[in-house]
């Protein structure tokens, strides 16, 4: 009985999911592949890029300005003892090209923009601001869903560069001015190792998966979100919590296919 | 929020974007602007390539001079075949030598070029050509097995 | 019935279930045109799912619902946008676009819909809201207005496209003495000068009795009554006395079903 009670639950479970995947899909097809509306939808656009890119842009730098500090802090102290710490820039700039720029600033924009976007999906819903569209024979995936997409898929991946900028110039700060390493071979060897389309296409091509995965996953969750303020929170939450897992998940298996040898 | 100053910020934070993206092209990257005839290309025979990697640098006292595009085993003779593409800027006599070398003693592996004599009937190398003077890199697993086996020779 | 013109809605031998719970078990009305048609009946019977079947938002399991003929739920996708252009909805919150001020707030559908030039624009908008006595708030943020303002400054947004029918979903939940008297003014108002079809929807007997021309009262899956307001006021089944006169118990039960509570608390030791 208990074996069968087991399997039941699975079975519903797994049913949850594909028709909550379902649902996904036809929210993205009808926000973004029917009928798009360039003209009237820019505007709304350039609105959602400041909100969802240009407002994520200070915590993006900052924190790529500290993790490539430390990130340099570290591998000096290890480099060091064998006598390699001109390795130091190709160390902290493979790391973040590779890795850390689209993963680290798709976490923190899963935690900054995500969520926000739920939150205000959610509250839109819940007031019946997007019944109201609707109800004024206005899409509300169009007018509402689709501007906030773009403005997703767009921005994370600029954010990723900037942060992956900043980062070197924090190793470099770490690295050159603090610790004394030679700029010239600090700069020289960073640019042997770093090849521009393995490392820095790649990194946009993660960033951008990345991008989709997350605003896909925060506005699904604003969207079909259960229009109560309990519904919200939990809305909220279980869009960082996904979205990070998506992100760590896909980043494992966006690894192997481009790096593995 | 005005309009005018969303768009404003929006501009500026594509333009962040896109710097941050020309820095790591041509700052950390490196890549050269440079169309195919600008460069040309060599191949070289070696033993043994040891770590030598596509995109190693190739040096000519220090200064790099065009880099690894290729390595592959001739399927004939058993041998590595190291491809590698030199700037136009350079040209080098065909008496020149290359050798895997090793930068410190744990650090990347490189291939160093040695530019030979120039006389009169000694051409330049052009595109295609082949340097026959190479030297393999030495592979530190053999050097000290061999460390180890003189030393055990002279104990007896 | 020969001599009426076309109702503007006809509902026919509508189901509607959410889940498996069964909200509306083979109803029937029609909504006559430039008439207050009121909805009533207690909370919780989805009065509310009744304005979004009417709307398409909201897809029936069996039954129709026409709008001037047309069958909203048969409608294709465009067709069902045209239809909504030509009826709207007050929603009980309001609903207003919090992110951008009052005016903006009336002139978002005008701007989304018509070609119309901005300076004419500017001049429906303030028409609307002198309307609904809201045109020097034009430039405030809706968080900046009170309940019952918001629900003006809604109603003007509501109206600026001209539709031929509101709906008002629970327009006096929730406000105070005096709004709800402004509310009720406006509504007739409305209707009259407009020559507005308007639906109704609310718990609130005396204001409802007070604007309607025709009343339906919804309980239990069904259309327990309908009427002229005189005619419910005479009204002497037991479930409509109580709604109407609003007694605590009666057909309509002030306990939530249980066991025998004598029972209940003898077994307390369980």
């Amino acid at each position: 009985m208990a074996v069968a009670d087991g399997v039941q639950l699975l079975g519903r479970r797994t049913l949850k999911a594909i028709s909550g995947l379902g649902r996904a899909g036809l929210m993205l097809w009808g926000a973004i592949v029917r009928q798009p509306n360039f003209k009237k939808g820019l505007p709304l656009l350039l609105k959602q890029i400041y909100v969802v890119g240009v407002q994520s842009m200070v915590i993006i730098l900052v924190s790529g300005l500290f993790i490539g500090m430390v990130l340099a802090l570290q591998g000096y102290n290890v480099l060091v003892e064998f006598g390699t710490e001109e390795s130091l820039g190709p160390m902290v700039a493979l790391a973040l090209m590779r890795e850390l720029g689209p993963v680290v600033t798709a976490l923190l924009f899963a935690g900054r923009a995500g969520s926000a976007l739920t939150a205000e999906l959610g509250l839109m819903k819940s007031s019946e601001q997007l019944s109201s569209l609707e109800m004024m024979a206005i899409d509300p995936l169009k007018q509402v869903v689709a501007p906030r997409f773009w403005a997703g898929v767009i921005s994370m991946p600029l954010l990723a560069l900037m942060f992956t900028a900043v980062g070197i110039y924090g190793g470099h700060l770490v690295g050159v001015e603090w610790k004394g390493i030679d700029s010239g071979a600090f700069w020289s060897i960073l640019q042997a190792s770093v090849e521009w389309r393995q490392d820095i296409v790649n990194c946009i091509i993660k960033s951008g998966v990345f991008a989709f995965v997350v605003t896909w996953i925060a506005l699904y969750r604003g969207y079909h979100v259960v229009p109560n303020p309990e519904g919200i929170s939990k809305a909220t939450t279980q869009t960082v919590v996904q979205a990070s897992l998506a992100v760590l998940a896909l980043d494992f298996l966006l690894t192997a296919m481009m790096f593995a040898r | 929020m005005s309009t005018r100053k969303i768009e404003l910020f929006v501009g500026m934070f594509l333009l962040a974007g896109i710097a941050a993206f020309l820095v790591l092209v041509f700052k950390v990257a490196n890549i050269e602007v440079q169309s195919a005839d600008s460069r040309y290309q060599l191949t070289a025979r070696f033993d043994n390539v040891g770590g030598l990697k596509v995109r190693s640098p190739v040096k000519v006292g220090g200064v790099v001079v065009g880099r690894v595009m290729d390595i592959h085993l001739d399927p004939d003779r058993q041998e590595p075949v190291v491809t590698i593409s030199i700037d136009r800027k350079y040209s080098f006599p065909e008496t020149s030598s290359l050798a895997i070398l090793t930068s410190g003693l744990l650090g990347e592996q490189f291939l160093g070029l040695t530019p030979g004599f120039v006389d009169d009937d000694i051409a330049m190398l052009d595109d295609g050509d082949r340097i026959d003077d190479t030297r393999s890199a030495l592979v530190l697993e053999d050097l000290i097995g061999q460390f180890l086996y003189s030393v055990s020779n002279k104990d007896e | 019935m020969t001599s009426q013109p076309l109702p503007l809605v006809e509902i026919r031998n509508l189901e509607f279930k959410h889940g498996s719970r069964v909200i509306y078990d083979d109803i029937s009305l029609t909504i006559p045109r430039g008439k207050v048609t009121a909805i009533m009946g207690p909370s919780g019977i989805g009065k509310t799912t009744l304005l979004k079947l009417i709307g398409g938002q909201l897809t029936p399991s069996k039954g129709q619902v026409l709008f001037d003929g047309v069958d909203v739920h048969g409608a294709s996708r465009s067709q069902l946008f045209e239809l909504r252009k030509r009826m709207s909805m007050l929603f009980q919150s309001g609903a207003l676009f919090t992110d951008i001020n009052v005016f903006d707030n009336v002139a978002f559908a005008l701007r989304e819909h018509s070609e119309l030039p901005e300076n004419i624009i500017r001049k429906i908008v303030l028409m609307k809201l002198e309307a609904v006595g809201l045109r020097g708030a034009a430039q405030l943020m809706p968080n900046e207005l009170s309940g019952g303002m918001q629900r003006r400054a809604a109603l003007a947004r509501a109206i600026a496209l001209e539709p031929e029918m509101v709906m008002y979903d629970e327009p006096f939940a929730g406000q105070d003495p005096i709004s709800m008297g402004v509310l009720v003014k406006l509504i007739r108002d409305l209707s009259d000068s407009l020559s507005l079809t308007s639906v109704v929807v609310s718990h609130d007997v005396d204001e409802v009795l007070g604007i309607a021309d025709y009343v339906y009262v919804i309980a239990d899956r069904k259309v327990i009554a309908k009427g002229s307001p005189a005619e419910l006021r005479q009204a002497n089944t037991p479930q409509l006395k109580q709604f109407i006169g609003g007694e605590p118990d009666g057909p309509v039960p002030f306990h939530y079903p249980a066991p025998d509570y004598k029972e209940e608390l003898l077994n307390g030791s369980r």
